[in-house]
């Protein structure tokens, strides 16, 4: 009982948040209310016995995720978004559209799917076991993607280095 | 006792909140806090199927999609400052070409 008032109230949160970083205009409104969602998301995780995701979570994702993406809103001074037409066009077919398939998977979901109960931290995740996991059967895609993170590292650094001392001229002329 | 269906349906709606954003949005950063939000949809049914089947990978794989997303967002922030630079502008109906 107190696994299932605690998941609807921390979902009923995350969905407010989703839609509320849809309903504003302004992008630090829609980073802070992603914020909230992931928070809460954390509990979720909690709940199902994920202990070292969530902290995870709130570090990486609610914690350094979002500041970079704060950061790079006032770094860019960006205001408002302002609506043109490509908007309504999505607006009109693209929303009744994704509605209708999220409706037919959530009702698919709920009335067919053969997909059992759990109990409140039924799967503990503890950092120990995890650990175990991604260092004996996951060792290759852990290597993987520390070369992914080297190259997105330097990735940045040269997307966002100021290109003038290289080539003065480059695409100045539109 | 929770069914795992609940859960799941979380995550799709989370899931469909993320595509209607990067459908109705205009603003760049926007959008790819969209994209974010799909990638955290996608997580809880991740550790929800791990639930299910009593099996750690599901929880162990959450931690690649982070990495996945993290990466992403230095890259794709990286980008966004490019191209801000140049076009001085945030809003994708105007940014129509890939020239820099």
């Amino acid at each position: 009982m107190l696994h299932l008032v605690l998941f609807l109230v921390f979902g009923a949160i995350c969905v407010a948040g989703a839609i509320n970083l849809l309903a504003q205009t302004h992008p630090i409104s829609s980073a802070l209310s992603l914020v909230v969602v992931m928070a809460s998301l954390a509990v979720e995780y909690l709940l199902l016995g994920a202990e070292f995701v969530a902290v995870v979570q709130v570090i990486v994702y609610a914690g350094a995720v979002m500041v970079l993406f704060v950061f790079v809103i006032m770094l860019l001074n960006a205001g408002e978004e302002e609506r043109t037409k490509g908007s309504r066009v999505a607006m009109i077919l693209g929303v009744p559209g994704v509605l209708a398939g999220g409706l037919l998977v959530a009702w698919a979901l709920l009335k067919r799917s053969e997909t059992g109960s759990v109990a409140l931290g039924s799967l503990p995740g503890y950092p120990k076991t995890i650990g175990n996991l991604l260092f004996h059967d996951f060792l290759l895609p852990f290597e993987v993607t520390s070369i992914l993170v080297l190259i997105a590292i330097m990735g940045a650094v040269v997307l966002a280095n100021r290109p003038e001392a290289q080539n003065p001229p480059a695409g100045k002329e539109n | 006792m929770v069914p795992v269906s609940y859960y799941l349906v979380l995550s799709g709606i989370l899931f469909a909140c993320g595509v209607i954003g990067f459908l109705i949005k205009r603003n760049i950063i926007t959008i790819f806090m969209s994209i974010e939000l799909m990638l955290n949809g996608v997580n809880l049914a991740f550790v929800a199927f791990a639930a299910q089947w009593q099996h750690l990978s599901g929880q162990v794989f959450v931690f690649f999609v982070m990495v996945v997303a993290a990466a992403e967002a230095a890259v794709g922030l990286a980008i966004i400052i490019a191209v801000f630079r140049t076009r001085e502008t945030l809003n994708v109906d105007q940014l129509n070409l890939l020239k820099l």
